[in-house]
C-alpha cells in the first residue's frame, strides 16, 4: 500500500511555478545567444548557423574603439572606487555605531537608492555649471561615484567577519599603524577588495543611462554603441556584441561568486 | 607612519574620500538640479539666469499663443502612466516572485545557494542587452510569432511591441530579482515549527499561507516592493526600447528634455518630482521598519 | 481493530518510519506497536535518537509512516494531514505565532474550525484561566518569559478541546524549580480535563513522577511498556534497567533449575536464587540486575566487602563496595540521623539483600 505523503509546508505547483520563473528569467538571454549565430541579415529570422557576424563585429573599428573606451573607464573607475570604498569600509565595518555612522552609511549608499535617470541628469547639470567639457573624463568621474557602494559592500562583508584582535596583536608586537595595515589588515581584506573590484568593474562596463547623459561626442562606450545600433533596428552586429557582453558579465559574476564563497569559509 | 591618535579624527579622515566624492558629485549636482528647475530654458540647451516657475508649470499647463495657461494633460498622462506601470510591475513582481522565494526556502542549503545565484546573475548583466533580447522575442516575426505563424495559429502580427504590456513585461523582467531576494531573506528566518503549529491547529494550507507565512514575510514584501517601485518609476530602458516613442514614462521624458527637446528646467522639474516621490516611498519604508522594531523591542 | 469494548485513544500497529534513501537510509522507527488508553497520562521515554519524537510527530501528522497504521479512537488517521486530526501539540520551543497576541494565539485553532466569536471568546478565557495566564491575553509572545510562553502554548493546544494532547519535551527549556512545579501542574491538568496526554521526554525522573504508563524506547523500538512502579522494579532487559535509575549488572551462570526459580552463580563467588523469566537449563548464561538501594550494609554479615569509594549526595551516600577482585557493587545507603555517612572508605562491611531484589533480564 503506497501512501501519498502529505508534506507539511509544501504547496502543489510551486516547483512548476519556479521553473516557469527561471525560464522567463533566462529565455531572453538564450534567445540572444542563439540569434547571434544567425547567418541571416534580418536578425530575427533564422537562416542558418554562422560565425560570420562575430568576425565582422570584432574587426569593426567603431566597436573596437567603443570597447577600449569601456575598458579604460571601467579600470580607472574601479581602481579609484575600490580604494575609496576600502577606506570607507575600514571605518564603517567595525563594531560600534558611532555618532554619524548611519548618516555616513546612508550617504555611501545614496547611488544605490536614487533612480539612475535622476543621477544622470543631475551629474550632467553639474558639469554644465562648472563648465566641464563632456568626454571620457566625465564618464570616468560619474562611474567612480556609483561604483563606490558596489565595491563597498563585499569589502564590508569581509571586514565584518574578520577578527579585530589580530590588529591588536600586531600593535602589541610593535607594529605601527602603516605596518599593521600593510602586513595584517590589507592581506586579510584583499579577497573582499578583489570581489568589490570585480563588482565595480562589471557595473561600470554595463552602465548605460548615466553614461548616455554624460558622454561627450567622441567617447562612445559599448552600451552606448549598442543603443545607437538598436535605434536603427535589429541587426546581427547587435546580437553579437550583446552576446559577448552577456557572456562576459556571466563569467565575471560566476567568478565573483566562487571567489566569495571560498573566502567565506576561510574567514569563518 | 602614524595616523592621528584620536579615533574620531581617524574615522572621519577615512570617510573623507567617500563623503567628499559623493557629496561633490551626487548631492551637489542634485541641488543644482533643484536650482535649474526654477530657471529659464536656453533654446540651445542648458539654462539661462532668471527665476521662474515655468519648469513646474509646464508639467500641468501649456502656454498658448496669447501666453495664457491652458491645462495640458499630456505630461500628466505620462506621469500617471509611470505610476500605474511601476505599480503594476511591482504587483507583477510580487505575484511572480513570492511563491518562488518560498519555494527556495524549502530546498536544502546547497540548492538554495545555487538558486539565489541564478536569480541574481541576470541582474548583473547589461540591462540594455537584456531588454533588447525582449525585442527579439516580442517583435513581429520574433521568437513568439514565428512558431505561431508557422503552426497557423495566427495570420497577422500580434503587435506586442510598443505597447504598455511590453513595457510592463520589461519592467518586471528587469527588477524581479530585487523582489525575490528581500522576501527570501524574511522567509528564511521563518521558524518552520510555526507552520506545523498552524496545521496542528486545524488550518489548511491556504489558511497557513494567509495567517502565518505572508504576515511574517511582510517586512521582506514591503522591502521588495520599494526596491522595485522606486527604480521602475524612473525607468528609461524598458519604456524606450519596448515602448518606442509612444509609451513614454517619466524616465524617458526626462531624458528627452535634456537631449532632443532642450528644455532643461522642465526636465529638472520632472527629475525633482521623481526624487520627491522616491523620498516619500523611502520615508514610508523607514517608518514601517522602525515601527516594527519598536513592536519587537517593547 | 480493537477487541475490547473501550476503544483505545491511540493505537499504533507496526509503525515504521524511514528517512533518506540508499546509503543514507535512516530507520527512526522499526515496527512499533502500542495502545494508549483514553484519559491516560502516557509517556514516551528514551535517549535522543530513540524515535520518541518521531513517533509523536507521526501521531500529530507532521510526518507520515513508511509502513504501518495509526488509529485515533478506532479511526485510521496515518494518511490524514495534521489539520484533519483532532489532536493538538505543545511544541518544545512553544512555536507561538510572534505576530499575534496571546489571545489571538489561543483563539487560532477555534477560528480555523469556524466557531463563532462568542464561543471563541469564552473558550479562550477558559483555556487561559486553566493555564493561569488570563491576564496576559493582550500581550505578544516576545514579551513573555519561557515559562509563560509555555503556558500559553498549553492553553492554545487545549482550547480546541482535542481528543489527544501531544507534548514534545515541553519542560526541557525550563530551569529545575520551574520544571518541577510544571510537572505537578501538567499532571493535575490531565486529571481535570480528562484528555489523553502523550508526553515525550528523555528525563526518567519526569516520566516516573508524572505518568500513568511509560513506554521506554531505544533505537526505534519499544523496549517495555508499563506503569512507573513496574518499569522501575521489573525492568525486562538491560537497556531499561540501565536507563531507569542505577543498576548493578552481574553476569551469571545457572547452576540449578528449581521450578520457577534458578540458582545463578556469579564468578563462582556469589550465588542468588532468582525467579526465571524463561525456560533455562543448567549452564545458561544470564544477566542479573540489582538496584543499589536494595542492598543493605551492616557492620558485619555473611557476605563481606570493602568500601572502595564513598560519595556524599546530600540525602544519601553512594558507595562502591568490592566483594571480591572481580565484583564491585554500587550501593545506595541513607545518611544517618546525625547527617553523616554510616561508613567510610576502607571500611569492611557486611552486604545483604532481600530475596527478590535480584532480577533476571532478557538480553
Amino acid at each position: 500500500m503506497s501512501k501519498k505523503q502529505y508534506i507539511v509546508g509544501d504547496y502543489p505547483g510551486l516547483k512548476i511555478w519556479t521553473w516557469v520563473f527561471f525560464i522567463y528569467l533566462y529565455a531572453p538571454m538564450v534567445v540572444l545567444v542563439f540569434y547571434s549565430f544567425n547567418v541571416s541579415r534580418r536578425a530575427q529570422i533564422w537562416r542558418g548557423f554562422s560565425l560570420d557576424w562575430y568576425v565582422k563585429a570584432f574587426t569593426n573599428d567603431d566597436i573596437q574603439s567603443a570597447a577600449i573606451n569601456s575598458l579604460i573607464v571601467a579600470v580607472i573607475a574601479t581602481v579609484i572606487a575600490t580604494t575609496i570604498a576600502t577606506l570607507t569600509a575600514l571605518v564603517l565595518a567595525r563594531g560600534r555605531n558611532f555618532r554619524g555612522s548611519s548618516a555616513a552609511l546612508g550617504i555611501v549608499s545614496l547611488p544605490l537608492v536614487v533612480p539612475e535617470i535622476a543621477t544622470a541628469v543631475a551629474t550632467l547639470s553639474f558639469f554644465a555649471v562648472i563648465g566641464f567639457e563632456l568626454g571620457l573624463m566625465s564618464i570616468i568621474i560619474a562611474h567612480t561615484v556609483f561604483c563606490i557602494p558596489f565595491a563597498f559592500l563585499p569589502i564590508r562583508a569581509r571586514l565584518e567577519g574578520m577578527d579585530e584582535t589580530l590588529e591588536q596583536a600586531a600593535g602589541d608586537l610593535y607594529a605601527n599603524d602603516w605596518q599593521t595595515f600593510r602586513y595584517v589588515t590589507l592581506p586579510l581584506l584583499m579577497p573582499g577588495a578583489v570581489a568589490g573590484a570585480m563588482l565595480s568593474f562589471i557595473i561600470s562596463i554595463d552602465d548605460f543611462i548615466i553614461t548616455l547623459m554624460v558622454a561627450g561626442a567622441g567617447s562612445t562606450t559599448l552600451p552606448l554603441y549598442i543603443y545607437g545600433m538598436i535605434r536603427q533596428g535589429i541587426t546581427p552586429e547587435v546580437n553579437v556584441i550583446s552576446t559577448v557582453m552577456l557572456v562576459l558579465s556571466i563569467l565575471f559574476i560566476t567568478a565573483y561568486w566562487y571567489a566569495t564563497r571560498g573566502s567565506e569559509r576561510e574567514a569563518a | 607612519m602614524e595616523l592621528p591618535r584620536n579615533p574620531v579624527t581617524r574615522r572621519w579622515l577615512g570617510l573623507l574620500p567617500a563623503l567628499l566624492t559623493i557629496s561633490l558629485f551626487m548631492i551637489l549636482p542634485m541641488c543644482i538640479l533643484l536650482v535649474f528647475s526654477f530657471m529659464e530654458a536656453d533654446p540651445y540647451g542648458g539654462v539661462d539666469p532668471g527665476f521662474t516657475f515655468e519648469g513646474y508649470i509646464q508639467i500641468l499647463f501649456e502656454r498658448d499663443f496669447d501666453e495664457l495657461l491652458q491645462f495640458d494633460a499630456t505630461y500628466l498622462r505620462i506621469i500617471w502612466r509611470s505610476i500605474i506601470l511601476a505599480s503594476l510591475a511591482t504587483l507583477g513582481c510580487l505575484v511572480l516572485g513570492l511563491p518562488v522565494a518560498y519555494f527556495i526556502t524549502r530546498q536544502n542549503a546547497r540548492t538554495q545557494s545555487m538558486l539565489l545565484f541564478l536569480i541574481t546573475l541576470p541582474f548583473w548583466t547589461n540591462l540594455l542587452v537584456r531588454t533588447y533580447a525582449w525585442i527579439l522575442i516580442l517583435t513581429a516575426d520574433g521568437v513568439i510569432e514565428q512558431p505561431l505563424k508557422f503552426l497557423g495559429i495566427i495570420d497577422e502580427s500580434l503587435e506586442m511591441m510598443y505597447t504598455n504590456g511590453a513595457v510592463g513585461v520589461g519592467l518586471v523582467y528587469t527588477y524581479i530579482p530585487l523582489m525575490v531576494l528581500p522576501i527570501y531573506a524574511s522567509l528564511e528566518k521563518l521558524d518552520f515549527r510555526l507552520i506545523e503549529a498552524a496545521h496542528d491547529l486545524y488550518a489548511d494550507r491556504i489558511m497557513v499561507a494567509r495567517k502565518v507565512i505572508i504576515p511574517l514575510a511582510a517586512p521582506g514584501i514591503i522591502a521588495g516592493c520599494i526596491l522595485v517601485l522606486v527604480p521602475s518609476l524612473g525607468a528609461f530602458v524598458a519604456p524606450d526600447l519596448l515602448g518606442g516613442g509612444r509609451k513614454l514614462m517619466m524616465g524617458s521624458l526626462i531624458q528627452t528634455q535634456f537631449a532632443a527637446a532642450r528644455n532643461w528646467p522642465f526636465g529638472s522639474a520632472l527629475a525633482i518630482c521623481l526624487l520627491a516621490i522616491v523620498m516619500i516611498a523611502l520615508m514610508y519604508q523607514a517608518r514601517v521598519a522602525s515601527r516594527r522594531r519598536a513592536e519587537a523591542g517593547e | 481493530m480493537s477487541d475490547t469494548n473501550k476503544t483505545s485513544a491511540v493505537t499504533g500497529r507496526n509503525v515504521v518510519k524511514q528517512f533518506g534513501s540508499g546509503d543514507h537510509l535512516v530507520t527512526a522507527l522499526d515496527g512499533v506497536s502500542l495502545e494508549i488508553e483514553d484519559n491516560e497520562f502516557f509517556t514516551l521515554l528514551g535517549p535522543s535518537g530513540c524515535g520518541k519524537t518521531t513517533l509523536l510527530r507521526l501521531i500529530a501528522g507532521f510526518e507520515m509512516p513508511t509502513k504501518g497504521e495509526i488509529f485515533l479512537f478506532g479511526d485510521e488517521i496515518e494518511d490524514l494531514p495534521p489539520h484533519k486530526r483532532s489532536i493538538n501539540t505543545v511544541f518544545q520551543h512553544y512555536a507561538l505565532f510572534p505576530h499575534m497576541t496571546v489571545g489571538e494565539n489561543v483563539a487560532f485553532g477555534l477560528r480555523m474550525l469556524g466557531q463563532n466569536e462568542a464561543e471563541i471568546t469564552k473558550r479562550v478565557e477558559e483555556s487561559l484561566t486553566l493555564a493561569k495566564m488570563e491576564s496576559f491575553i493582550k500581550r505578544k509572545p516576545v514579551q513573555l518569559s519561557g515559562g509563560q510562553q509555555q503556558r500559553v502554548a498549553l492553553a492554545r493546544a487545549l482550547a480546541p478541546q482535542p481528543k489527544v494532547l501531544l507534548l514534545d519535551e515541553p519542560l526541557s527549556a525550563l530551569d529545575l524549580k520551574l520544571r518541577q512545579a510544571m510537572r505537578l501542574e501538567l499532571k493535575t491538568l490531565q486529571r481535570e480535563t480528562g484528555i489523553t496526554f502523550i508526553f515525550v521526554t528523555h528525563d526518567q525522573e519526569e516520566a516516573l513522577t508524572m505518568s500513568d504508563r511509560i513506554a521506554v524506547m531505544s533505537a526505534g523500538q519499544i523496549q517495555q511498556v508499563g506503569g512507573p512502579h513496574e518499569i522501575y522494579e521489573q525492568p525486562v532487559n538491560r537497556f531499561v534497567a540501565d536507563f531507569i535509575g542505577d543498576t548493578n549488572f552481574l553476569e551469571a551462570e545457572i547452576t540449578v533449575v528449581d521450578g520457577d526459580f534458578a540458582n545463578c552463580q556469579v564468578n563462582n563467588e556469589l550465588s542468588f536464587k532468582v525467579k526465571s523469566i524463561a525456560k533455562h537449563s543448567i549452564g545458561d548464561k544470564v544477566t542479573l540486575a540489582l538496584r543499589p538501594e536494595k542492598i543493605s550494609l551492616a557492620q558485619s554479615g555473611e557476605v563481606q566487602g570493602r568500601i572502595t569509594e564513598a560519595v556524599y549526595l546530600g540525602t544519601d551516600t553512594s558507595y562502591s563496595v568490592a566483594i571480591s577482585d572481580s565484583i564491585t557493587l554500587a550501593v545506595r545507603d541513607q545518611i544517618d540521623l546525625t547527617g553523616h555517612a554510616r561508613f567510610a572508605e576502607g571500611d569492611l562491611v557486611g552486604v545483604g539483600m532481600s530475596a527478590d531484589a535480584v532480577r533476571m533480564l532478557i538480553d
